[in-house]
Formats: C-alpha cells, sequence, structure tokens
C-alpha cells in the first residue's frame, strides 16, 4: 500500500476564544496529518470546534499555540499579508452558503481570485472558462447568482475554490443548504476533484450522507479529536 | 476585474440608495457652488480694482465732499499718469426697487481712466459733445430696454430733483468681471445745475481716481497726495482702488462671513449625508469582505473598493451638481442683477467644488475602509448566514 505524504501536518493545537472574562477552549491538543489527495470528512456537534479548526488549517484564524504545516509551510508564523498571499495560491474555500459576490456573473465570480495572480488577461478567461467548463456550468456563465440555482451556485463557488488551483480545498458545510439531488451532485464533483484533479479535500459536515463520500471521517467532541479514524462503509 | 468594475456594479446595488445619495451631494454641491459665487460677487469689486488706480476720498467719510480746487494740485504730483473725479448721484428710475449705481463723472477722462469700461468710438463723441448724455452699461440697458437717443430721468436723492438724461452711449465690459450695471452721466451738468439750486454744493466732488505711471509708485504717491491737504478744511485719504472697494465689502462682512459659513455646513451635512450610506453600504457587505479576504485579497484592496465607490457616488454627484451650477448661477444672476452685477462662477468655485467632494468621498469612505481593513474572515464569515 503507497504511503502518501501528509500535506496538513498538525500537532499540539490549542485555541481559546475569550468571552467576557470567560476563557473558552475551542480545541485542544489537535493531532492530525491529511494526505495528499485525500478527502476527509470533519464532523461533530455543534459547538465542537469543526469550523474552527478548518479555519485555522485555511488560514483565515490563528492559532494560541501549536504547529499548522500546509504543503510544508507552518502557516502559524505567517503575517497577515503573508497568509494572504499563501491562501490565494494553496487553499481553496468552498461555503456552505456559496458566498458568491452577487453584483458579479459566474465567469467573473470565477475570474475573481484569478485577479490575484500574475495570469494576463486572456489566461484568466481561459482559466475562468475551463473551470465552469469541469462544473458543468459553461451555458451559465453570463448569469447572475440570483438567476442560479442553490445547487448551480455551489458549483459556481467551487469552479471559484479551484480555479488557482490549489492544492488544498477546504468545505464548511457544502451541501447544508442543498435539497438532495443538489447535494449528491456536488458530493460527486468533489469526489471528482479528488479522484480527476488530486485535490485535497477537508469537509465539515453535519450529514452522515455526505461524510460517507470521503475517504476518512475524524470526529471532533468538545474541542477533541477521535482518536479513532473511521472509513466510511 | 478590476476593481473599477467591481466598484461601479456595487455602487448600484442599491440603485435608489445610490440615486438619493447622488442628488443630495448634486444639491449640496449646487447650494456650495451658488454660495461661493455669492461671496464671490460680493468681492466682483475689489477683483475688478486696478493695481495702478487710487482712490483719494475725504478722511472724514466717503459722504464729504472735495473741493474741485484739489484736481490741479493733485495733477501735479510726480508719478501720476492722469486723473478724474466723479460723485455718488443716487438718483433712482422709476421706483426704489430699481437700483442702478450712478454716478456723474469727468466725461473727458472717464474712460480714459476706466478702460474697463469699453464704449464705442462714436458714441464716445456723441456723450462729450452732449452735457445732458449719459452712458449706461449694457445689462441695465438690457434690463429696462433703453436705447441709444431715449430720455432717461432720474429722481434725485441727494441732489432733489428730476433729473433728464440721453442716452449716448452702452458700454460693454473689456472682462467677465467688468460690471456692466452702471451709469454715468456729466458731472459738469450735476455742478451747473447746482450752481443754480444749491451753489453751496457746487464744485465739489465725490472722490478723485488717479492713475499712478507704475504700481510700485501707489504707496509714495498716496502719501504724497495725503500730504499736500494736510491740515486743510479737507483732509484726504489716498488708497488703491482695491483697498477702497474693500472698504465698502467690509461694511457687510457679517453677511459674508455667515454666506460662508452656511455653505461649509452645507457640505458637513452631505459629508454626514454620505457617510452613513457608505457606512450602510459596508456593514450590508462585512460577509462579502470577509469572504474576499478569505480569497486572498487584502484588507487595503477591500479599503480601496470602499473608497472608489465613496469617490465614485460623490464624483457622480460633484460632476451633476457643477453642471447645474452654471445655468442656476445664470438664473440667479439675472434675477439678482440689480445686487450682483457680476454674478459669474468662478474657476476657484469648480476647484472648491471638486475639493469639497474628494473631502466628503474620503471621510464617507475612512470609517467603513477601517473595519473592513481591521475586519477578522472568521468574524466576517459568522455574519452570513
Amino acid at each position: 500500500m503507497e504511503i502518501k505524504e501528509p500535506i496538513v501536518k498538525i500537532e499540539n493545537l490549542y485555541k481559546t476564544y475569550r468571552r467576557g472574562s470567560q476563557i473558552l477552549t475551542v480545541l485542544q491538543d489537535i493531532n492530525l496529518d491529511i494526505a495528499d489527495g485525500e478527502f476527509m470528512a470533519l464532523m461533530g456537534p455543534s459547538g465542537s470546534g469543526k469550523t474552527t479548526l478548518l479555519n485555522l488549517i485555511a488560514g483565515i484564524d490563528t492559532a494560541d499555540s501549536g504547529i499548522i504545516e500546509v504543503g510544508g509551510i507552518d502557516i502559524t508564523n505567517l503575517s497577515e499579508t503573508e497568509l494572504a498571499h499563501w491562501r490565494s495560491a494553496n487553499v481553496g474555500f468552498i461555503f456552505q452558503f456559496y458566498n458568491l459576490i452577487p453584483v458579479l456573473t459566474a465567469f467573473e465570480n470565477v475570474e475573481l481570485p484569478l485577479t490575484l495572480t500574475s495570469l494576463s488577461k486572456k489566461e484568466r478567461k481561459e482559466h475562468a472558462r475551463m473551470a465552469l467548463q469541469i462544473v458543468n456550468l459553461a451555458d451559465r456563465m453570463d448569469h447572475y447568482p440570483s438567476q442560479l440555482s442553490g445547487g448551480q451556485q455551489q458549483r459556481v463557488a467551487i469552479a471559484r475554490a479551484f480555479v488557482t488551483d490549489p492544492a488544498l480545498l477546504v468545505a464548511d458545510e457544502p451541501t447544508g443548504d442543498l435539497d438532495r439531488v443538489s447535494a449528491r451532485e456536488i458530493l460527486d464533483l468533489m469526489e471528482r476533484l479528488v479522484h480527476e484533479l488530486g485535490k485535497t479535500i477537508i469537509m465539515v459536515t453535519h450529514d452522515p450522507r455526505a461524510a460517507e463520500m470521503a475517504h476518512i471521517i475524524r470526529h471532533l467532541d468538545k474541542g477533541v479529536l477521535n482518536a479513532n479514524t473511521e472509513a466510511p462503509h | 476585474m478590476q476593481i473599477l468594475k467591481l466598484l461601479i456594479k456595487n455602487s448600484f446595488r442599491h440603485k435608489l440608495r445610490t440615486s438619493l445619495t447622488v442628488l443630495g451631494i448634486t444639491i449640496a454641491i449646487l447650494a456650495f457652488g451658488l454660495l461661493r459665487t455669492v461671496v464671490s460677487a460680493w468681492y466682483a469689486g475689489v477683483e475688478a480694482s486696478s493695481a495702478s488706480r487710487l482712490v483719494t476720498r475725504n478722511s472724514i467719510s466717503l459722504i464729504f465732499f472735495l473741493p474741485l480746487s484739489y484736481k490741479e494740485k493733485i495733477r501735479q504730483i510726480p508719478g501720476i499718469k492722469n486723473l478724474s473725479y466723479a460723485y455718488w448721484f443716487g438718483g433712482i428710475y422709476i421706483s426704489e426697487k430699481n437700483f442702478i449705481p450712478n454716478f456723474a463723472v469727468d466725461a473727458k477722462t472717464v474712460f480714459e481712466m476706466f478702460p474697463e469700461f469699453v464704449l464705442p468710438e462714436d458714441q464716445k463723441n456723441a456723450f462729450l459733445r452732449d452735457r445732458k448724455a449719459c452712458v449706461a452699461g449694457e445689462k441695465v440697458a438690457e434690463k429696462y430696454g433703453w436705447k441709444i437717443g431715449d430720455t432717461i430721468t432720474l429722481k434725485g436723492t441727494i441732489f432733489p430733483g428730476n433729473w433728464e438724461f440721453v442716452l449716448r452711449g452702452v458700454y460693454r465690459g473689456a472682462y467677465k468681471g467688468t460690471d456692466e450695471t452702471q451709469f454715468f452721466f456729466h458731472w459738469d451738468y450735476l455742478n451747473e445745475t447746482l450752481k443754480k439750486t444749491d451753489p453751496n454744493r457746487a464744485d465739489n466732488v465725490g472722490w478723485y481716481t488717479v492713475n499712478v505711471t507704475s504700481p510700485g509708485l501707489a504707496a509714495d504717491v498716496a502719501a504724497a497726495i495725503d500730504n499736500t491737504f494736510k491740515n486743510s478744511l479737507a483732509e484726504t485719504i489716498t488708497e488703491t482702488e482695491k483697498a477702497f472697494q474693500l472698504g465698502f465689502v467690509s461694511m457687510t462682512e457679517a453677511i459674508i462671513i455667515a454666506v460662508r459659513i452656511v455653505s461649509f455646513v452645507v457640505i458637513v451635512i452631505i459629508m454626514a449625508v454620505m457617510a452613513n450610506t457608505m457606512a450602510m453600504t459596508a456593514r450590508e457587505r462585512i460577509g462579502e469582505y470577509a469572504v474576499m479576504k478569505t480569497l486572498g485579497f487584502g484588507g487595503w484592496y477591500i479599503a480601496g473598493l470602499i473608497f472608489g465607490e465613496s469617490f465614485f457616488i460623490a464624483s457622480m454627484g460633484c460632476a451633476l451638481g457643477i453642471l447645474a451650477t452654471f445655468p442656476a448661477a445664470m438664473a440667479f444672476g439675472d434675477a439678482m442683477s440689480t445686487y450682483f452685477p457680476v454674478f459669474n462662477v468662478q474657476r476657484q468655485t469648480i476647484y472648491m467644488d471638486i475639493a469639497a467632494t474628494f473631502i466628503v468621498g474620503f471621510v464617507a469612505g475612512v470609517f467603513p475602509a477601517w473595519r473592513a481593513v481591521k475586519l477578522r474572515i472568521a468574524d466576517g464569515l459568522r455574519r452570513i448566514g
């Protein structure tokens, strides 16, 4: 059996929030390796710290202590600006509520993160068109988010997430706002991204059916990562 | 894409809100422009003053006369190129509401002294030939429908009686800021009449205007004139034409200060309106800003979007406001020509409009931009859904 290098390596990670005079420990002593090309589901009850862990891995929140290495870079040492650059090149985000910019068309939304790259205008347009083709929305590229269904909007959001070709995709409840059929389409698409494009996906979900699509399922409870690694049936 | 495209699209996201804000700025810029033009109009006489002209008047007050005999003594002072004199007549045309600045002038020298009043040669000759002749500015002639050869009667207030004049010329201003509402007639006509009706007031003038050979000599010549008449019955005070005009303006300084304050208050009010619009806009988009930051856009990029939108909306209002200022000023100037003979929107007013717009756009964008820069992504994302 082939042993893949971990793309994400987390050691002794702690995160607390202060609420008034109270200090709440959200994550404690998290140790986690995620292999390159893996599709991992992160489950747990509300308030267990799933989204916080996802945000930390994606570099949009900062840890109190511990190490988070993504692709060999310890992102806990990066400044705000360095993190912004790092995120634009290395991480794609898929949100529960799609979070597309409403005044931009599907095509412009997908093109948006490419404006941070050194690609020419022509190359940007080519990449955006190709990403929309992959998510089967080539015929809807001039539509605004309000003219698309929830499932279509999420596919645009996925295209936006991988258009810059990041190694890691993070998804926070990507099917949470969708009906069963649309949710299934989204999960199939994410699986294709892993198999065909070799992406690593970390998905936070409440939905056991969604988690079934992952290669591996990890559980968080009260900020502690369950030592057992569950493989879907 | 284009921050420009995004900020333009963002600006029209709430069409009604943007339209109302643009309308507010348009009205504010229009009001600011008109008020500043009122201030400029107040100073029009000062601006039109010549640096080489001096005005000599009675040191007690302008309402006291100076003897005509001073004319030759002043003329002999070195550094003086030419000399003219005049009298404020204060006549009323038909009714008191028809205010016309009217002067008894030395017909032979007035147009040489004030070359900004351009009178065709034939009309000038006709004016000189006829003692009862008068010359009016084009604006005043147009306003009352006067034609060359018309008889115009002024009712005297300082010099009682009905005074008849024949219009022999209509002057035009050489410059945009030249007053075209004045009315001149022969001092000789006034003086000869006074000799018959009120001899004690004859052979006097209201003030002398002298032209110095070089503006650099103005101070020395002024001092020399005043020294000449020191300890006389009618001591003089000589000052530059600009200072003379400023003396009139300073009498109404409180009004000008009030107009200035109101003009700035208008800008402060629209600044608050604009700031409110931008604060509402930014608050609604906190989630989007968080998403953009997540994608890798820095805080300053987002601040750029906010400032850009703020400047864009303010600029639209400014452009419309400036465009509206010109016809509004023309209409206002026509309606108020009695009080503001020169009512032109000055270039400086436009620059002030633009500067005010820039300040409004900047101030309105500061707080939302600062919030966006400081926004923690996780906090912003929590606001969605």
